[in-house]
């Protein structure tokens, strides 16, 4: 009886769908979703890089005119100067678009779908159906957010991280309006995909692994991608509950977040008889709650690019990961004190010093698993033979980023340091150094490694390489100097920076960090020609270009429909088995049945 | 060749690798139940905070909540009845058992909605105080997962006809395990309002 019902959705699910629009569009296929995911964030990064362009345009040059703008905004940029409120929209879209709907999507759900079912040895994932409304639900998402910038006043003005009462008051500045509606309302249809494709990712690795991939025989990218899931699903409630609060303070006339006093625009908010609109409530609650998701989110961001920094650089060292145990262990490690961290946000917010004191010890202890994942990439590197292909300066990137981003958070991380950092350009250095950084050279670097499973080609190796040298230089000289300027004072979010006498004469640092993030942003039109002339004509890359050994690898570029063409591998080692001695080539498969290699333990 | 998309887990039944779970649907609900769960500490990490703010005026329980909470535990009850009898009971028995489960599902969901008007009526609305607008914030978020439960049982009823048997992957089960979290998930809400 059972076994009846059992046969029926195979058969429903075998045969590859044929129309265009259920083959590429409302797909059930990772592979295809994954893609979707990957241009989606694409496409986004696209305006949260405009708008960063436009802010460095406005600190670079803050009392400057542009003429040409005003044409293109003519609200903006009356008389050709950019509004203020208009600055704040942008720092706030670039952070919320490129926090989660692009550095969370593109490695995350781009790579996550791709990858996960192809390394695990599995048809597809778990629930192909839940999988493909979670695209569709983050599309809708996208829509709304970018649909904001055209509502009313413009979109949410108050940072990416929402503060009440900026947030919670309709009235506070022209973005706290529809535009703050909207960015609740895009935050929750992505958080309901995340969520969706977190369980997705949770069940396929645990549940849907091929027989003989042991969890200690996964690559570090499945490790990351798992971990990443377990934060997710764990981090991101605390926001969607912090959300619907606030929806209920703006809207309905409660007070969660809102205390009683408030005045808004000179105007005390009372009612008729002098009492005070709304009473008892706590802004900090918001800051609790948002960064409670808010640090697991960082480490949502950069999990994946340590997992493919690892098995990249493996394969180009043609060697294997040193500490492959120690690296799991770290990553554990680093995703489990991401929860008890939040607090090194809020610091100066009136914190207990003995709270602030245990939220500064958790943060620096991050600092030990890091160190062990730097010191095991620095091990594999050792007496390597190192091959300098695009995906390999990728991964040394991420490693360059991860070290010198990372020594800046141990100086935030101590919370008296902090009282005088707190809120300045040296903040902003580190977290665009370590979290965005590391992130986007991570996907970088997985792009050109697995494009042979997206698109069945390789990614020209020339242009990528020029890609990569702009990239890394133009990244250091924009966000380098910034520390600079934080130790001197500079704050964050500030819209001319000329009106204080003791930052004036930072002026000219600033136009070079404009200067090199124009260059930064350029660049990328390097990787936008070769992402899509290599997707169409670029070498047909063959099942295996790299000698890499993982799963995916044991497949044609792109993989069929069903993932192997003939019966799922069997695993009988973990992916790093590279120039193992006595071995007949320099690297030997996951699938190898042959009695060397894999040392004893995995 | 149609592809075999259930292979793997085939293998593993048959002494392939450990799989921490055997059904994968199983395992998928627990971790959204577990997300669910971090919701609800969420609003719980709120709650307790925003209890010590001085303008905090406790509401005494709508007595009618506690025949609700009846209803939803009985309707547990029968759920669970119908999941243990599955293989032996006949086909009438359990839509019967699995259609009494959902129309006291309604019955406590009408009662609470029941218990909102009569707060209404004593002047008693969300921005009234902090206690009110959790009461009606808990309230309505738990009250939406159990639409959403009320909903997938409709499908489950639907499907159990048309097959003319409980189909594949215990849907029954699966059904029990979320609807039995949700009374408990209530018990813990009317403790956390009202007695904590």
């Amino acid at each position: 009886m059972a076994h009846a019902v059992a046969s029926h959705h195979e058969d429903a699910h075998a045969h590859a769908p044929q129309s265009f629009l259920f083959k590429y569009i409302f797909s059930k296929d990772h592979k295809v979703i994954g893609i979707q995911y990957y241009l989606t964030a694409m496409f986004m990064a696209l305006i949260a890089g405009a708008l960063a362009m436009m802010v460095r345009l406005q600190l670079g040059w803050p009392t400057a005119s542009w003429p040409m703008l005003e044409k293109i905004f003519p609200q903006s940029f009356a008389g050709g100067i950019m509004e203020p409120g208009f600055y704040t929209m942008l720092f706030t879209m670039h952070g919320t678009i490129m926090v989660f709907f692009v550095l969370s999507t593109a490695p995350v759900s781009g790579f996550g779908n791709l990858l996960i079912p192809l390394q695990v040895g599995a048809r597809d994932m778990a629930f192909p159906f839940l999988n493909g409304l979670s695209f569709w639900t983050f599309f809708v998402g996208c829509i709304v957010i970018l649909t904001s910038f055209f509502v009313g006043a413009g979109a949410a003005a108050g940072g990416w991280t929402s503060y009440p009462p900026l947030s919670a008051l309709k009235g506070a500045v022209p973005g706290s309006e529809t535009g703050q509606t909207f960015w609740i309302i895009g935050m929750v249809f992505f958080i309901a995909s995340f969520t969706m494709g977190g369980l997705n990712f949770v069940t396929t690795i645990l549940n849907l692994r091929t027989k003989g991939l042991s969890l200690l025989r996964m690559p570090l990218t499945l490790w990351a991608m798992f971990l990443v899931a377990v934060l997710g699903l764990l981090a991101f409630p605390a926001l969607t509950a912090a959300s619907l609060m606030l929806v209920f303070d703006r809207h309905f006339g409660t007070s969660f977040f809102l205390p009683a006093g408030i005045v808004l625009n000179n105007i005390p908010m009372v009612d008729g008889q002098g009492h005070s609109l709304h009473q008892g409530g706590s802004p900090l609650l918001w800051q609790h709650l948002f960064w409670f998701l808010g640090h697991p989110e960082v480490y949502i961001l950069m999990l994946p690019a340590l997992g493919f920094t690892s098995d990249i650089m493996s394969c180009f060292a043609r060697k294997a990961i040193f500490g492959y145990k120690s690296m799991v262990g770290a990553m554990i490690a680093i995703a489990t004190l991401s929860f008890v961290v939040w607090g090194h946000h809020m610091f100066i917010s009136g914190m207990s010093p003995y709270l602030g004191m245990a939220f500064a010890v958790g943060t620096i202890l991050i600092a030990v698993p890091s160190a062990v994942k730097v010191f095991n990439w620095l091990a594999t590197l050792w007496q390597s033979r190192i091959q300098y292909k695009t995906p390999m300066l990728w991964a040394l990137g991420v490693v360059s980023l991860f070290i010198s981003g990372g020594l800046s958070g141990i100086w935030l991380g101590q919370s008296a340091v902090d009282i005088q950092l707190h809120d300045t350009y040296f903040v902003v250095a580190h977290f665009h150094l370590i979290m965005a950084g590391a992130a986007l050279f991570g996907v970088f670097g997985a792009t050109s490694f697995w494009f042979p499973k997206m698109f069945g080609r390789l990614m020209n190796d020339g242009l990528g390489k020029v890609h990569f040298w702009f990239t890394f230089v133009a990244y250091y000289c924009t966000f380098f100097p910034m520390h600079y300027v934080g130790i001197a004072g500079h704050m964050r979010r500030i819209y001319t920076l000329t009106e204080y006498k003791y930052l004036a004469n930072l002026q000219p640092i600033n136009q070079l960090i404009t200067v090199s993030a124009f260059v930064l942003g350029a660049s990328q039109l390097v990787f936008f020609v070769n992402f899509f002339w290599s997707a169409l004509k670029g070498q047909p890359a063959g099942e295996n270009p790299w000698g890499a050994n993982g799963l995916e690898w044991t497949t044609p570029s792109p993989p069929p429909h069903g993932n192997w063409p003939g019966a799922i591998p069997e695993v009988h080692r973990w992916p790093y088995d590279y120039s193992v001695p006595d071995a007949p080539a320099d690297h030997i498969l996951q699938t190898d049945p042959a009695p060397i290699g894999e040392k004893k333990g995995h | 060749m149609p592809i075999d998309f259930l292979e793997a887990k085939r293998a593993r039944h048959s002494g392939g690798a450990p799989a921490l779970a055997a059904d994968p649907a199983r395992f998928g609900l627990w971790a959204f139940l577990g997300t669910v769960t971090m919701l609800f500490i969420g609003f719980t990490s709120a709650y307790i905070l925003r209890r010590t703010s001085a303008d905090w005026a406790p509401l005494a329980a709508p007595s009618l909540l506690w025949l609700n909470t009846a209803a939803l535990l009985a309707s547990s009850a029968t759920l669970e009845s119908a999941r243990r009898r599955q293989t032996e009971a006949s086909l009438t028995v359990l839509l019967r058992l699995v259609l009494a489960t959902g129309l006291l599902g309604l019955l406590f969901a009408g009662g609470q909605l029941l218990a909102w008007r009569q707060l209404a009526a004593q002047g008693v609305f969300l921005a009234s105080n902090p206690h009110s607008s959790f009461f009606y914030v808990l309230t309505g978020v738990h009250g939406l997962h159990l639409l959403g439960g009320l909903v997938w049982f409709a499908v489950v009823l639907a499907r159990v006809r048309q097959l003319g048997h409980v189909p594949r992957h215990d849907v029954l089960g699966l059904f029990a395990t979320y609807w039995h979290f949700l009374a408990l998930l209530w018990l813990y809400l009317l403790l956390l309002l009202f007695v904590f």
